[in-house]
């Protein structure tokens, strides 16, 4: 059995935090220890995410955790809920991505799009994981530009038909509800995209497992593909309105992203420390060499580094003056510095270091994933690139 | 169903402690604090036992430095109604200095059918107070309950002992020490910490007896001699046979 995981705090961070904030983060680090660690090697092995953890996520509190108490969340403040995506994402970055799928890009926008009567009807049913939600945006030849996007709604007398197809979309072939973003208007017209929520058994939905993928195994991803998808009038997110809609989702995904990678740089450098301290090569554990000393002082370095971030970060998200740029740094620079730690890792563990006994490499494998997903590092680099200069390089 | 549950704020055991200067403590930097793991037992069953009742209130008391309060929130957020702290410098060392503080307050804000206790703490091992406890209440008490069946007023209970399981009967209201096995401990979840904060917890100073106890000293165990390795492969199978004969005196 693995030794037992202490997360890191080299620079006293926990005192930084409140009693609510570390009792929040220790129960869901003893939920991880005690539910998904000891399935996660086979479930990534297997391909599948481990569905029957839903219940007990939810009974935790853990979907959409940052939203009010009175759609059965837990109303946590947003320090609490990077927390919660850091320990989740120390143990998976997939299981981790569910979380976000669900809270920050269908709860998030049916609290802040939707209609009194779509939050009472959707907000409690998925803060309780009875019903599983998935986002559509990305496009098969959309991606880093959304704005491109050709899925098209047309309102009828008596509602809206939808068409197009989605690409990458997590918890697709789970999900009771997608959140759809549509063009209400001409091909080349960005402003004129709404939300929509489309449950799934409604006629002409589908979606379809993405298969193949050596990366974020324990996760569903899926196609979507919506072909003449007739919703009722009040099926459209009301207060949606032009791409900054979505935008907005994927800036509260990806302040959950940048402290879940985090917890995946966490799990790797505890798991390389104590390989370290424990291999033994040339008669003495390998952790005495100057090469992983190098490389482990390397990783508490840019470790403590991205704690400090995403602490300050989620300070000035509680306090309401975070920036969407701001996140992009984060997510930009937590991200990287994860998918570092854990290569470094996987290679500090030799040929250990490729089996899914260790974490390492699903870590490293899964973070590709999350490199490139919600605004790729490039895209990010762009971004923060516009903001220094007032220059866009999209344009 | 009233039933009090007395917790216990103990260092982590993954912790490593050091010993303080003055030699007779544990030195409390950098130590991780939680809520004795055989006392979550406790706090379990209590909260169990509300629920199958269906009414009642289930009230921690933990005695204890300020930092008590955090570990009362704990059993809080897994769902206790209220708490107590009985707050003094220091935990004594001498129990029964405990045990008179906790029965005195359990006596004022009695009477209870149920007062749970964990078998021990995990920092002191001396699973002294709960019975302590029992007698200056005059009630009955069960240690290391393993497995608990409640009918009427009538308690059975398992306790696992060598080789064994012993099953006994006493009437409620009674004391009992939770052992592992009788319950899996639920997570705190996240509205429960955060209704947690909203729940009454009273501090209240208490002044100890003074105790008949005195620590002399605490010290680490002493370091494990380093192994020997004897030689490798079949050909040292009979040198070390005749170590483990001559020198260790094991076979």
């Amino acid at each position: 059995m693995a030794p037992k995981y202490h997360g890191v705090d080299f620079y006293a961070i926990d005192s930084l935090l409140s009693e609510e904030e570390r009792a929040v983060r220790d129960t869901v680090r003893t939920w991880v220890d005690g539910e998904l660690m000891p399935v996660i090697g086979d479930a990534y092995l297997e391909g599948k995410f481990p569905k029957h953890l839903i219940p007990g996520m939810a009974e935790l509190g853990l979907f959409g955790a940052n939203l009010p108490e009175e759609y059965g969340c837990a109303g946590l403040n947003n320090v609490a809920y990077g927390l919660i995506m850091q320990e989740l994402e120390r143990g998976d970055s997939g299981v981790r991505s569910f979380a976000s799928v669900q809270g920050a890009l269908v709860m998030y926008p049916i609290y802040a799009f939707g209609s009194d009567d779509q939050k009472r009807t959707w907000l409690p049913q998925m803060a309780s994981g009875k019903a599983i939600g998935c986002f559509g945006l990305t496009e098969p030849d959309h991606g880093s530009n959304p704005a491109g996007m050709i899925t098209v709604a047309r309102e009828t007398k008596d509602g809206w038909v939808l068409n197009g197809a989605k690409m990458w979309i997590t918890n697709g072939s789970t999900a009771h509800v997608a959140v759809v973003w549509a063009k209400t208007g001409a091909p080349d017209d960005s402003g004129s995209i709404r939300g929509f929520l489309v449950p799934t058994d409604t006629r002409g939905f589908s979606a379809k497992d993405q298969k193949g993928k050596l990366s974020l195994r324990a996760s569903d991803t899926s196609e979507l593909v919506l072909q003449d998808v007739h919703l009722p009038k009040d099926a459209i997110l009301p207060k949606s309105g032009g791409l900054k809609s979505p935008l907005m989702c994927l800036t509260q995904a990806r302040y959950g992203i940048s402290w879940g990678a985090l917890g995946a740089a966490m799990a790797c450098y505890d798991e390389a420390v104590s390989y370290a301290k424990n291999r033994v090569m040339f008669g003495k554990p390998i952790g005495g060499f100057q090469l992983q000393q190098a490389r482990l002082a390397e990783m508490l370095t840019e470790i403590t580094k991205a704690q400090l971030l995403v602490l300050q970060l989620g300070r000035l998200k509680d306090q309401g003056s975070m920036t969407p740029q701001q996140v992009s740094l984060a997510k930009r620079n937590n991200v990287s510095m994860a998918t570092d730690v854990a290569r470094e890792t996987r290679r500090l563990l030799g040929a250990n270091g490729i089996l899914a006994e260790y974490q390492a490499m699903r870590h490293l494998a899964n973070l590709e994933s999350v490199y490139t997903y919600e605004g790729t590092h490039d895209v990010h680099t762009l971004v923060l690139g516009q903001e220094i200069t007032g220059i866009s390089a999209f344009e | 169903m009233k039933i009090a549950v007395c917790i216990k704020r103990v260092p982590d055991s993954e912790t490593r402690v050091k010993t303080a200067a003055d030699g007779k403590s544990l030195d409390d930097a950098g130590v991780k604090f939680i809520l004795n793991p055989y006392d979550e037992f406790a706090v379990e069953e209590a909260l169990q036992r509300k629920e199958k009742a269906g009414a009642g209130e289930v009230v921690v008391l933990a005695l204890g430095g300020p930092a008590g309060q955090e570990t009362i929130r704990t059993a809080l957020a897994m769902g206790a109604d209220r708490g107590i702290l009985l707050q003094t410098d220091a935990v004594p060392p001498d129990a029964f200095v405990t045990a008179q503080a906790i029965a005195a307050e359990l006596k004022a804000g009695g009477p209870w059918d149920l007062v749970f206790f964990g078998k021990m703490a995990i920092d002191d091992y001396n699973g002294a107070v709960g019975p302590m406890v029992a007698e200056l209440l005059d009630l009955p008490c069960v240690t290391a309950v393993s497995h608990l069946a409640i009918e009427g007023a009538t308690v059975t209970a398992d306790r696992e002992i060598e080789g064994a399981v012993e099953v006994v009967r006493c009437a409620l209201p009674a004391v009992l020490t939770t052992d592992k096995g009788i319950n899996e401990p639920r997570y705190p979840a996240l509205k429960g910490i955060m209704a947690a904060k909203k729940k009454p917890l009273d501090v209240k100073a208490v002044a100890l007896a003074a105790g008949v106890i005195e620590v002399l000293e605490m010290t680490p165990p002493p370091a494990r001699k380093e192994g020997k390795i004897v030689g490798e492969g079949a050909t040292a199978v009979p040198e070390l046979v005749r170590l483990l004969r001559e020198e260790a005196k094991v076979l």
